[in-house]
């Protein structure tokens, strides 16, 4: 597994989400912290596009070895697309939690939702908490 | 995600305690041990130990020493199987019952010499399993003493176990089901032919001043650190029991599939209550299953229309989801289908034969 990152240029969820803003639509995965913790992903079933998301919901599980935990949505919004890739490749939410380990895509609902989001440093200072 | 509840009791530590943390293990409560449940990843961990060696820090598990002349009529009294056949270097698997039949602990127990044993029991359960042991002492001479604090415990597993430890050893090392005391390393090791694993392999008890030399020395020679998440999958695989999933009080051997090690001509504890199990089953029986699709049973699941799953994980050897649960006895064959309510989802599976992972 990877080094523990955070990039700076993401938005946290303190459910250990993250969302990457690209004008009116916003990426989504777990965090480092959040694979590191469930340990080697086994399953992972995706949204129907389409589905709309709330912010603090859960909208799918993902599921490893050792454990199954809810996965929250760190904003409100319809998923446009989902990444296929993890359907047979789960363990890219290990290998690569921000780049192709991302779970889905969403046309934001409401931006000024991200104001209850962390930045990357307010994230961190709160998992050494 | 969400954090674990805070410890209401100091997490006591193993005297790897500090390897552990400088080889990047997470570590984790366990029975009220603070234990390394990973390393590098589960998986990578469990395939170390089918495919070459893994080594696990299993210093949390008690022992019981007996000895005396009354040595064997105690333990006799207490374990499940017959303690007579076991002969001075011999090890027998045993679980130790109350007088309904409930189970209160499984166990290995060691022959060290003629009227001298060691027993091994669950981190979980060892306070109780002595004040058991003491309780029915009596007038019994023998003397009963916790060694817990006297060994650490390393289990060196997987198919280059033996040699590796050889390597390092004075003389040939004990064969499976055998224990002896040899020079591991330099230093004393009761070397004991078991495991937990269904590999080949040794479990070395040893002084804890001890231990993190021994360790230091069996991963330079290839041993792969491996943790208690990839010790859950391996004993899941091979369809070994875990006490407090899979066995309980609530549970007698013979439904949990234990009736081997069960000799009820011996009188121990609980012996009618099995021998009435024998002859009349008991409407439910412990059994592997496979799940035929996504998603991964876990303990508690409800099974549908009665039972429930006690084990459950994705086994990296078969890559599908496996578990053990309790099932209506007329529903148990290998082959029977059922579903299982995983998290309100509904998940089909199949009783499956015991191991659920056999090697070529």
């Amino acid at each position: 597994m990877a080094d523990a990152s955070y990039p700076q240029e993401l938005l946290y969820h303190p459910e250990h989400d993250w969302a990457r803003i690209d004008g009116d639509v916003a990426t989504f995965g777990i965090t480092w912290h959040a694979q590191d913790a469930l340990g080697d992903v086994v399953f992972f079933d995706p949204p129907a596009v389409g589905v709309k998301l709330t912010q603090n919901a859960p909208y799918t599980e993902v599921e490893s070895v050792k454990a199954v935990s809810d996965v929250i949505a760190p904003l409100s919004g319809e998923v446009i697309e989902t990444n296929t890739l993890l359907a047979d490749q789960p363990e890219l939410i290990n290998e690569d939690p921000y780049g192709e380990g991302w779970m889905v895509k969403i046309r934001l609902g409401d931006p000024a939702e991200t104001s209850g989001l962390l930045e990357r440093d307010a994230y961190v200072a709160a998992l050494q908490e | 995600m969400s954090a674990a509840p805070p410890a209401t009791t100091p997490l006591r530590r193993t005297a790897l305690y500090e390897t552990h943390v400088g080889l990047g293990a997470r570590m984790v409560p366990f029975a009220g041990w603070e234990m390394p449940v990973q390393y590098e990843g589960v998986i990578s961990e469990h395939r170390a130990v089918r495919s070459a060696v893994g080594i696990f820090d299993v210093s949390h598990m008690g022992q019981i020493e007996v000895s005396g002349p009354a040595a064997l009529e105690l333990l006799q009294h207490l374990c499940s199987n017959d303690v007579a056949e076991i002969e001075i270097g011999g090890a027998q698997y045993s679980v130790l019952c109350r007088e309904d039949g409930g189970v209160l602990d499984d166990c290995f127990t060691y022959r060290l010499g003629p009227e001298r044993y060691l027993t091994i029991t669950n981190a979980a359960n060892h306070e109780t399993d002595l004040a058991w042991f003491v309780a029915h002492r009596g007038t019994l001479d023998v003397a009963i003493v916790n060694r817990a604090e006297d060994y650490s415990m390393l289990a060196v597993q997987g198919p280059l176990a033996r040699e590796i430890v050889q390597a390092v050893a004075n003389s040939p090392l004990p064969e499976r089901m055998k224990v002896g005391t040899r020079i591991v390393n330099g230093v004393e090791a009761l070397v004991c032919g078991t495991g937990y694993t269904g590999e080949d392999g040794v479990e070395l008890l040893l002084a804890p001043t001890d231990a993190p030399t021994v360790w230091d020395a069996l991963v330079r020679r290839g041993a792969h650190p491996a943790g208690l998440a990839a010790r859950d999958t391996l004993r899941i695989e091979v369809c070994y029991h875990l006490y407090g999933n899979d066995l309980s009080t609530e549970h007698g051997p013979i439904e949990a599939g234990l009736g081997w090690c069960c000799k009820e001509d011996t009188g121990f504890i609980g012996a009618d209550a099995v021998r009435a199990a024998r002859e009349q089953p008991p409407p439910e029986r412990l059994v592997p299953f496979k799940l035929s699709g996504r998603g991964v049973a876990r303990p508690g699941d409800v099974v549908v229309g009665g039972g429930e799953v006690t084990s459950g994980t994705f086994s990296p050897s078969l890559e599908l989801a496996i578990g053990m649960a309790y099932l209506p006895r007329e529903r148990s064959e290998v082959g029977d289908e059922f579903e299982i309510d995983v998290r309100g989802k509904l998940r089909a599976a199949v009783v499956a034969a015991r191991p659920l992972y056999k090697r070529d």
